[in-house]
């Protein structure tokens, strides 16, 4: 089971005109796990999800989506996935629990569309219509339709933009509950700590590309330098640490007292460091460790700062 | 209705268990909740309700246009029908279909199980389902007034259907290929235009010779021409207003197959 792929993609392409919106990506997604597509606006992540959903023919390359093509063979695989749009996808003038029954009505075994509307706090919603709901509303009840047919993978497209803090914990907290209970989710977003509070698996878009993808560990260890740093005596011999330390370390007192040491930070190195200080009778006051964030990661691969 | 699949936040909620619903109750539910959508919209029942009504008492009771010889129920009557079937078929669905597609409505149900031919289905019996809702009330409201047609009910029927065929064929076309804004400005003008110059209200004769045989091939003239031949003056089957619908169903429904796009 775990080693399945939900969507498999090889060197799509898909152009706007001149525009060249996808650029030879290559994704593979694994099954029953979180897939956060990740990257800035305009990297592709809408144009990527909607070509696996069956919206957008590629103009090159293979997609595959639960081992179906999403254009020929949509009317087999629509029934299997879940989508939420962006943005809109209701009637303006249906309610909330109208539009949530009637998509119910189009699968045969939908959820209990009552226990759906109390999970997601919809019940407040009443007899109001769509275009009067606040945008947290609509983007719960977009997400409520994306699983009421109890689909095998959902898509979710920036799923929590512009939500308030705890109806984002309240989506999240359904998404992990989907995972728990074996379905498959991708979810866009450009929320560094959406995908490393969700994500099992982490691919990060940006230009039309996958430029890396693994789990959020996976993307912070590999090749990103992890800091520690620690404060103790100033005008320490820094040379003498640095002799200890593994080759491919650095050591710097950055301003007095105030040292860091950068390069692979393990148990070892933090041993090291310790017990230099040990010899040296310095007490290592306030040592931290800072790991690199997927922000850093993200940072160092393209150059270019998340939108948060 | 629903399965009961335990409460919230119970293991097992959510595993998955797809399947489309069944064909006919999937176009069943589309059907039924687009009709829902258009009897709660005030704008669409001004439009196909309120106005041909309207236009159907006022200028029974008074005198205002010269509808020829006879009572002028009998002429008015069959140009209110015509004025109903374009109403629901062409400007209210171009205008609720122009807003679908803005709003994401046609994209999001292209994702869902019903596929796009059904949501058409779907749409085209909603139209269906309100026709049939305005003719009996338009009619009740014309015999009331003293209404007494003529003619076969069969060929009244097929210039209904076709008339029908036509316009939503010229409303989707619109409503896919516009602006929802200027689908709404169009559609409302269209209808405005239609109203006066389809031989609804103001017989077509008014009009200079040339103008007159121009608007003569309009759908709505067709429509409100064919059913005035069967209902006022007992004709069998009005072949020439049957062609003109069918060559505006073929040209409207063709392009717009071709031309729509769901976003």
């Amino acid at each position: 089971m775990g080693n399945e792929s939900v969507v498999q993609a090889k060197g799509l392409v898909k152009r706007y005109g001149t525009k060249t919106a996808v650029d030879g990506l290559d994704l593979d997604v694994r099954a029953a796990a979180v897939t956060a597509v990740l990257g800035p606006n305009g990297a592709g992540k809408t144009t990527t999800v909607e070509t696996c959903e069956g919206y957008r023919r590629p103009d090159a390359g293979e997609v595959r989506v639960l081992g179906l093509d999403p254009v020929r063979e949509a009317t087999a695989l629509r029934p299997r996935i879940g989508v939420m749009l962006q943005s809109g996808g209701v009637y303006s003038g249906a309610r909330a629990d109208e539009m949530l029954r009637h998509v119910a009505k189009l699968h045969a075994h939908p959820l209990d569309v009552d226990a759906l509307i109390e999970r997601l706090g919809l019940g407040s919603c009443g007899r109001t219509t769509y275009r009067r709901l606040s945008g947290g509303q609509q983007q719960r009840l977009a997400l409520a339709m994306a699983v009421v047919g109890r689909p095998e993978l959902v898509f979710l497209d920036e799923p929590t933009a512009g939500l308030d803090p705890q109806a984002r914990r309240a989506t999240w907290g359904l998404v992990r509950d989907l995972r728990a209970d074996g379905v498959s989710v991708i979810l866009t977003t450009h929320h560094m700590d959406e995908a490393e509070e969700l994500a099992d698996d982490v691919a990060i878009i940006d230009a039309g590309k996958v430029i890396a993808q693994g789990s959020p560990e996976e993307l912070c260890r590999g090749g990103a330098e992890n800091t520690l740093r620690f404060t103790g005596r100033p005008g320490l011999d820094v040379a003498s640490l640095l002799k200890a330390l593994p080759p491919d370390s650095a050591a710097a007192e950055l301003t007095p007292g105030a040292y860091r040491v950068s390069g692979t930070v393990d148990p070892q190195l933090l041993a090291t460091v310790t017990s230099w200080c040990a010899q040296h009778g310095v007490m290592p006051d306030r040592i931290s460790v800072e790991r690199h964030t997927l922000e850093d990661v993200f940072l160092e691969l393209t150059g270019k700062e998340l939108r948060s | 209705m629903t399965s009961t699949t335990g409460t919230s936040g119970t293991p097992g909620t959510y595993t998955p268990k797809p399947g489309a619903a069944p064909l006919p109750r999937m176009i069943g539910a589309q059907a039924a909740l687009e009709t829902k959508m258009l009897l709660r919209n005030g704008e669409q029942l001004l439009l196909t309700v309120v106005i041909p009504t309207l236009l159907l008492v006022l200028f029974s009771a008074v005198d205002i246009v010269d509808t020829g010889d006879g009572k002028a129920v009998d002429f008015l009557a069959p140009g209110v029908l015509a004025l109903a079937v374009m109403s629901t078929a062409f400007t209210g669905q171009a205008i609720a279909t122009g807003f679908e597609r803005r709003y994401g409505v046609l994209k999001r149900l292209g994702a869902s199980p019903l596929p796009r031919w059904g949501l058409m289905a779907a749409k085209t019996l909603s139209v269906l389902v309100t026709e049939v809702l305005q003719i009996a009330l338009l009619t009740a409201i014309a015999f009331a007034l003293g209404w007494s047609p003529h003619g076969n009910p069969f060929a009244v029927l097929l210039l209904l259907v076709l008339g029908t065929v036509a316009f939503s064929g010229l409303g989707l076309l619109m409503a896919g290929t516009l602006k929802a804004e200027a689908t709404l400005a169009a559609a409302n003008l269209v209808f405005l235009l239609l109203l006066v110059g389809g031989g609804v209200i103001v017989p077509l004769d008014k009009f200079p010779g040339g103008v007159e045989s121009a608007l003569g091939l309009l759908p709505i003239s067709a429509l409100s021409d064919g059913l005035r031949d069967v209902l006022q003056d007992g004709a069998s089957m009005p072949w020439g207003d049957l062609g003109i619908l069918a060559v505006w169903a073929v040209l409207g429904l063709g392009a717009a197959a071709r031309f729509f796009r769901w976003e």
